[in-house]
């Protein structure tokens, strides 16, 4: 591409320098988009606001946040009440990690629903699970730093989860915890973490977007970019897009920040740490809901590994298994939308993730649904089966059998015949 | 330069030399890495001041039979109950394979009426309920752990969910008949 030129003289001055400019325009004006993405092509840079969000709303806390043990809640408390919009802050980056999750989730899904993860974009599936790894992690940890009861039994409980390896368990739970059990030291450490992880995600997110501009996007048809008419220039078609999607994306985050701001938290971390009462239901934020339903449906022992180590390696497993399904799915057709039988399949996960997250916020003695006999751990145990049923089965052998309908010859193809059938 | 072009087959001596020294390079370079991390690594493990805190003692004449108290030790909690007559028999009377952990009453006391156990569910750490009176004690009159449903009996063993082990008895001496040191 050539590059372009520049009638500024400022901008001319820098960019014979650093060619700051010429990126831009490379990457903004020339860089060619399918001209038929739909709304759920919003998600990503939603994400990526998100997150800009998340680290002005952080530093700004870190200005009257202490980490220590005994002043945490309380400082916490004091931005609440006394820091000039302090409240405002606080739950901007509270529900800013609910919305982080709400876009991140619905950006993998799409990309599930269209095969976005199938070649020549495998790379930028991996660092998309990285930043999803990652962003758990950060979550995780910044969920303990306002020190009430949740975020010092959810420490616990998590960090308990390293015990259940063989042998290098225990050492390993006591070097994380900088003690013997989660106290002063676990949330420096973990303060300190949490400042430093999400620039870690700012690193994947520029990895991502430039295997990103490498590959180029993939669009509803899975079909790629054949002629220069099937695609339009990002600026000013979708930054204009992106800019209304996020206005719309705003009205909602916003609304919980100042009308529903506890709606996705637990109250019971309103109470300040207490090491020697559990509260009597612990559950973790709603994001990590169907992965602690994995852990707990298994409550069994297979080949004499104990129920707990399976617990954990099938929770991380749930998440392990994203990183190889561009191989186990074995269809030749990307998107979804020409996947008579595989339409279903990808459904049913849809829905049964939801299940798994109700499974996980439930006792698993309670009923589920309220349905006399039918035990929440047991749908756990079933959704979990399909979960993994889904990917390992499912993926490999539909593919191989299903017909798909015929694909368009071209995204331009499909666009002027409408979108219905295309 | 003109050597290591025409080396097809056989490798010559520079190159040799030169791998060698590129392999020492990498394994001096890996090992004094792995030196260099371990102060970091070693940093997050608990410090001396941490591990300064190893012990308590306790009074214990001030718990009536049939009560227990929770003291705290490096940060857990430690259950100490004045057993009755009935919770030392239900103890000892059950039978070393009906248990998950099997572990006699005798191997977990010093002493019938005491139990001494660390507080924390060997599940995922919570702490099980049963200790204050009015607490449910669960199915085997112990503890219960409201976490994941794991239930212990009157030795602290695990009977039901999905813990894995007994509660831990921690090192303690009986100083007096009525004082215990922990840790
Ligand atoms: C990936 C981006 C981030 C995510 C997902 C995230 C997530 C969270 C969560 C869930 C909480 C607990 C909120 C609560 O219940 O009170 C929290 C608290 C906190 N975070 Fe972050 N955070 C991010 C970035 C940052 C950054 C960059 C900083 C600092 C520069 C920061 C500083 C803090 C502080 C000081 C608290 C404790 C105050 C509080 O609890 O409101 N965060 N974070
Ligand atoms: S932590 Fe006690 S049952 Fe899970």
């Amino acid at each position: 591409m050539s590059a372009p030129v520049w009638n500024n003289k400022v901008v001319k001055w820098v960019d014979d320098r650093l060619p700051v400019f010429s990126m831009l325009h490379h990457s903004a004006y020339e860089y060619p988009t399918p001209k038929n993405l739909s709304y759920m092509w919003n998600f990503g840079s939603l994400a990526g606001f998100v997150l800009v969000t998340m680290i002005l709303s952080g530093i700004f806390l870190v200005m009257n946040y202490t980490p220590h043990a005994d002043m945490a809640f309380w400082s916490v408390e004091r931005i609440m009440r006394d820091v000039n919009y302090g409240w405002l802050i606080r739950y901007i980056h509270m529900n800013g990690a609910s919305m982080f999750f709400i876009c991140v989730y619905i950006h993998i899904f799409r990309g599930l629903y269209y095969g976005s993860y199938k070649a020549p974009r495998e790379m930028l599936w991996w660092i998309g699970i990285l930043i999803l790894l990652a962003m758990m992690a950060t979550a995780f940890m910044g969920y303990v730093l306002p020190w009430g009861q949740m975020s010092f039994w959810g420490a616990t409980v998590i960090t308990n989860l390293f015990s259940a390896f063989p042998i290098i368990g225990d050492p390993l739970v006591t070097w994380l915890w900088g003690g013997f059990s989660v106290d002063n030291p676990t949330l420096n450490r973990f303060f300190s973490l949490h400042y430093l992880m999400p620039f870690v995600i700012l690193g994947l997110v520029v990895l991502h977007v430039w295997a990103l501009h490498t590959v180029r996007s993939n669009n509803p048809t899975g079909v790629e970019i054949k002629t220069p008419q099937d695609a339009i220039a990002f600026h000013p078609y979708y930054t204009i897009k992106d800019l209304f999607g996020m206005g719309v994306f705003l009205i909602f985050f916003l609304f919980f920040v100042f009308f529903a701001p506890d709606f996705f938290g637990e109250p019971d971390n309103y109470i300040p740490a207490n090491p020697l009462v559990t509260p009597p239901h612990i559950v973790p934020e709603w994001y990590f809901l169907p992965f602690y339903a994995i852990l707990r449906s298994i409550d069994f022992t297979v080949f004499g590994i104990p129920a707990k180590l399976l617990g954990v390696l099938a929770m991380f497993a749930s998440i392990i298994v994203l990183f190889v399904i561009p191989w186990l799915d074995t269809s030749k057709v990307r998107s979804s939308k020409f996947r008579p039988v595989y339409k279903w399949f990808f459904l049913i996960l849809f829905i049964d993730c939801f299940i798994l997250g109700y499974c996980g916020k439930k006792a698993p003695d309670d009923y589920f649904m309220g349905i006399e006999g039918l035990k929440v751990i047991t749908v756990g145990q079933l959704a979990t089966l399909y979960y993994f049923a889904h990917f390992l089965l499912v993926m490999p052998i539909v593919g191989k059998l299903e017909r798909p309908k015929p694909l368009p010859a071209s995204i331009s193809e499909s666009v002027l015949k409408g979108g219905a059938n295309a | 330069m003109s050597q290591t072009v025409q080396s097809s087959g056989d490798h010559t001596p520079d190159e040799n030399r030169r791998d060698f020294l590129t392999l020492a390079t990498t394994a001096v370079g890996v090992v004094g890495t792995g030196m260099a991390l371990w102060p970091f690594v070693d940093s997050m493990n608990p410090s001396k001041d941490v591990l300064a805190l190893a012990s308590v003692e306790v009074n214990l004449s001030n718990i009536p039979v049939g009560q227990a108290v929770k003291v705290m030790w490096r940060g857990k909690p430690v259950f100490i109950r004045h057993r009755t007559e009935r919770e030392i028999n239900e103890a000892e009377e059950v039978s070393l394979n009906e248990l998950v952990d099997p572990q006699s009453d005798e191997a977990r006391v010093q002493k019938k009426e005491w139990l001494i156990v660390v507080g924390v569910c060997t599940h995922l750490g919570c702490i099980p309920m049963g200790t204050a009176t009015g607490e449910t004690r669960g199915d085997y009159d112990g503890w219960y752990c409201p976490c994941h449903g794991s239930h212990y009996d009157t030795s602290g063993r695990i009977r039901k969910g999905p813990a894995p082990l007994n509660l831990v008895v921690p090192t303690y001496t009986f100083l007096t008949d009525t004082s215990v040191q922990i840790g």
